[in-house]
């Protein structure tokens, strides 16, 4: 039961300035990589910066980022007892961590 | 910092769920400029996507039906206590929403052309409306999305967290935001506000709805001077999926499987037991929400509970081929989390997953303070004590439609905007950077926990005292200035503008459950069971000076017998 799953997760303001960090998580059977981000934020890092809405339900499609190279949603990708590499989409702008501009550009704030 | 954006609209929306969307379009079709805003992605987060199957609507297209007898239906699941004209505008209006949405292309599922009906407990004949497969919210959600892609007129902005309506002379004026994309804030002008942000789901650990509802609507508009009502009753779901872990599902999914394939609930002994609480169901599927949760609760707490503290539901009954006619692909999804129907029953729980609370507002749905206009679950009343199955999108539909006609009659009548007062927001988002500030995730978790474990389906006194206390230690751990700082996506700040508004809308529903002093509906007082008949009132919360009162008031007259 004490098995970790060891998060390597990009941390940073944008694709220049930054690195990425290992947190390690303890591993559940079934658990997603979002879960696993969760725990960081409550347990490690309260700044740790993701986007989702549903948890798990894999409905809102706001938590696509890059695992292991791969984009995918976090919420359906399952945690693994081993290191994972956790990054924000490489086509997109990063805004912080894991956060990047996904909305479409009329879906955001314009203003004068 | 920085000045502040400003923009100016004749129809502020803020929330982009069902409701928010139609009411921007509803606005945005009688001629208005709307702003409509949400704290996540346009039409994405919120209760909407997340609803699985049945929207309750008197179409009549398969079985003959009448708008009075969804009425009846839902004032006899709202236990005595359901807003009439709510209930009614609901009920009445459910229709043309629902034609509106089809001519949309939403795609109700249909049998032999027809638009079809499922039946679900405490509706007297089939009655709600379904996208397959389990697709009803994301369907109504990508639907309205498109239309409000295609209106004229309607402004969007995602990543807008608003901190507070702003007010001149008793008059709402606005709103005052803090972009979570740039950290910069943000004051929008409006002629007419509408809040659309849905319930409070997110202030329990187990829940059904999306991260982002924790009942900010209910604050923002109860320190604007809106009072609030029927706030100790908070609708668990009996059903929420509990084990095996499950991934890439909602909670809720066994309702649409129980509609179409019955089902049998059992304890942890494998014997029915909803007989026992008065609700033999036979392999149908009849129990009542707030009866089912009672039900589960109480063998959990007899020693009579599943071994992850909740009870089985069982579709061993259905051969494969049923199962793949009624589900299709989602019965491949379940296989991928290791999950046979066939061979297993699974573990579900009471999950948190509607609020029947909420905003006071007539039918038109004005609050009792100019300028600011309510609409979805965001609006309380309706459902009284208890909501019936799939009254919640239809609600959406209906109100937001409303709410939007209703704002733009009030623009068409105003000449120029009064200019907000946001001061105080400005000053608060000014807060400097706490250092010793503490993890606001864990304070945020520690308040769900609190939620669930003394305010949840069954109270007592003592429960609900001992809740009061840690919501109050959690206000004082949180202070009056802000965490984090003002950049990009800085969660602690986010976290710490959701939290003030969390730790005071627990502390309503909280207070609310602590006068209560009997059970009804969705509130089950263990020390004071039974519904007292003195208790027909609709209880009804004020923020005065910093503190929250609540009086009460007397329920409708309704002529259906409470049961």
């Amino acid at each position: 039961m004490s098995e970790i799953a060891t998060l390597k997760i990009w941390r940073g303001p944008d694709k220049t300035a930054g690195r990425f960090e290992s947190y390690e998580v303890p591993y559940e059977r079934g658990q997603s990589v979002l879960d696993g981000l969760r725990w960081i934020r409550v347990h490690k890092d309260p700044t740790l910066a993701f986007r989702y809405s549903c948890i798990n339900a894999n409905a809102c499609k706001e938590c696509m980022m890059e695992i292991d190279g791969e984009t995918i949603y976090a919420c359906t990708t399952r945690l693994e007892p081993r290191a994972m590499t956790v990054g924000p989409l490489g086509n997109k702008k990063l805004v912080r961590d894991l956060v990047t501009e996904i909305a479409p550009p009329q879906e955001r704030l314009r203003l004068k | 910092m920085t000045e502040p954006l400003r923009a100016e609209t004749d129809v502020l929306v803020i929330g982009s769920g069902a409701a928010g969307m139609y009411a921007a379009i509803e606005a945005a079709r009688a001629g208005c400029h709307v702003m409509l805003i949400d704290r996540s992605l346009i039409g994405r987060g919120g209760a909407t996507v997340m609803a699985q199957m049945t929207v309750a609507v008197a179409l009549g297209s398969e079985t003959p039906d009448h708008w009075s007898h969804h009425y009846h239906d839902t004032l006899a699941a709202g236990r005595g206590l359901c807003n009439e004209s709510l209930a009614q505008l609901l009920c009445e209006e459910g229709p043309a929403c629902i034609e509106e949405m089809d001519a949309w292309g939403v795609g109700w599922a249909r049998k032999d052309g027809r638009i079809t009906a499922a039946f679900a407990p405490g509706h007297d004949r089939p009655r709600c409306v379904y996208v397959d497969f389990l697709n009803t919210g994301p369907a109504v959600s990508k639907t309205l999305r498109s239309v409000v892609n295609k209106t004229a007129g309607i402004d969007r902005a995602g990543d807008l967290c608003v901190v507070d309506l702003t007010k001149s002379d008793g008059t709402v004026t606005g709103a005052a935001a803090w972009h979570v994309g740039s950290g910069a804030p943000v004051v929008i002008s409006a002629k007419a506000t509408i809040v659309a942000t849905g319930g409070l789901t997110r202030l329990y650990r187990r829940n059904s709805g999306s991260a982002n509802m924790g009942g900010d609507g209910y604050a923002i508009c109860l320190r604007a001077g809106a009072p609030l009502i029927d706030m100790e009753f908070v609708q668990f779901f009996p059903i929420g999926h509990l084990a095996p872990r499950l991934i890439g599902m909602d909670p809720i999914m066994w309702d649409p499987f129980r509609y179409k394939l019955g089902g049998r609930l059992l304890n942890g002994r494998m014997e029915e037991f909803t007989q026992n609480y008065g609700v033999p169901e036979d392999g149908r599927y009849i129990i009542t929400r707030d009866v089912g949760t009672y039900a589960i609760l109480k063998e959990v707490e007899a020693g009579r509970g599943s071994p992850h503290g909740g009870a089985y539901l069982s579709f061993q009954h259905c051969s494969e081929a049923t199962l793949r006619e009624a589900f299709g692909p989602v019965i491949d999804r379940l296989e991928k989390n290791y999950i046979d129907l066939t061979k297993m029953p699974i573990e579900v729980a009471p999950i948190a997953h509607y609020h029947m609370g909420g905003v006071a507002a007539n039918a038109r749905m004005e609050t009792d303070v100019p300028g600011l206009l309510v609409a979805g679950e965001a609006v309380g009343g309706a459902n009284g004590a208890n909501r019936l199955s799939g009254n919640a999108i239809t609600e959406a539909l209906v109100f937001g439609r409303q709410a939007g006609r209703t704002a733009a009659a009030r623009v068409k009548a105003m000449r120029a905007p009064v200019p907000p007062d946001a001061r105080e927001t400005l000053d608060l988002l000014r807060g400097e950077e706490r250092k010793d500030a503490p993890n606001t995730a864990e304070m945020l978790q520690a308040l769900q926990a609190t939620m669930a474990d003394d305010v949840g389906p069954l109270r007592t006194q003592a429960k609900l005292e001992r809740a009061l206390s840690h919501i109050g230690e959690l206000d004082a751990a949180l202070g009056a200035r802000p965490f984090g700082v003002a950049e990009p996506f800085d969660l602690t700040r986010l976290d710490w503008l959701d939290l003030r508004n969390m730790v005071m809308v627990a502390r309503v529903v909280a207070q609310a459950a602590l006068l209560r002093t009997e059970s009804r509906g969705a509130h089950q007082r263990e020390d004071l069971p039974g519904m007292l008949p003195e208790w027909r009132v609709n209880q009804v919360a004020r923020l005065k000076d910093g503190r929250i009162e609540i009086s009460r008031m007397p329920a409708a007259p309704i002529e259906v017998a409470a049961q």
